[in-house]
């Protein structure tokens, strides 16, 4: 049986167990990339005490599948495995990861990267955080839709 | 024709709805945003042309182009901040 590769979760995870997961009798793996997202106390010069995470259950997951599927055509990678957190989330909690998988490292790395781009503007997640001035929607980041052009990938979200 | 229209984020606490179902003669998103903005009220000011809004057809990102179908599943939502 494979892996799941996309799980949208309220509970933690834990990096080592999902990369030992990911290359698990996979003897071609010489490089593991992994990303782990986390929760700021501070952001846009307010403090942030928590975040709350929502998301388009159904879309999330077949967009986030697109992304490795596309990932997979790009780079020379054996697997990958995304894992994102929604609910309420504190300043230190683990918020995403993403782990790739490959032969050798300048692909992996890639890869992780073109998956967080393409993550960070493409899949339908929402940020609310609790701040001294009441409640915020984070904004969307035009460096976030930069970084994702340099994939040649043109799809404006800011 | 019906089609299912949801909201999420600020888009949805605007409009104090997280869907709906939706009788249309819209072909296409725009003119759905169109139908939706001319109801006014919340619905003008959350889906205002200008305003950044972005849309999906049957869960996957789509531009107002898009040509709707019987059925089919809309949502309007602010520009997605994950990661």
């Amino acid at each position: 049986m494979s892996l799941a590769r996309v799980s949208i979760q309220t509970n933690d995870f834990d990096l080592s167990q999902e990369v030992a997961a990911l290359r698990a009798g996979d003897k071609r793996v010489g490089a593991v990339c992994s990303f782990v997202g986390t929760v700021r106390d501070r952001n846009d010069g307010s403090s942030v005490s928590s975040m709350e995470l929502e998301h388009y259950p159904g879309m999330t997951e077949k967009a986030i599948e697109a992304m490795i599927d596309e990932a997979h055509r790009r780079f020379d990678i054996l697997g990958a495995r995304v894992i994102h957190r929604v609910g309420l989330l504190q300043p230190e909690d683990q918020i995403m990861m993403v782990a790739v998988v490959s032969a050798h490292r300048g692909q992996s790395f890639e890869a992780c990267e073109f998956l967080m781009d393409y993550l960070k503007t493409q899949a339908p997640f929402w940020k609310k955080e609790q701040t001294p001035e009441g409640a915020r929607w984070v904004d969307a980041r035009v460096a976030d839709d930069a970084a994702l052009a340099r994939w040649g990938i043109s799809a404006p979200n800011a | 024709m019906k089609v299912q229209v949801r909201y999420f984020a600020s888009v949805r606490e605007a409009l104090s709805s997280s869907g709906e179902a939706v009788e249309t003669r819209a072909e296409t998103l725009a003119a759905l945003r169109d139908e939706l903005i001319a109801r006014g009220g919340a619905y003008a000011t959350a889906l205002a042309r200008g305003k950044a809004v972005r849309m999906a057809l049957d869960q996957a990102m789509s531009d107002e182009a898009a040509a709707l179908s019987e059925g089919c599943e809309v949502a309007f939502f602010p520009p997605v901040t994950g990661g």
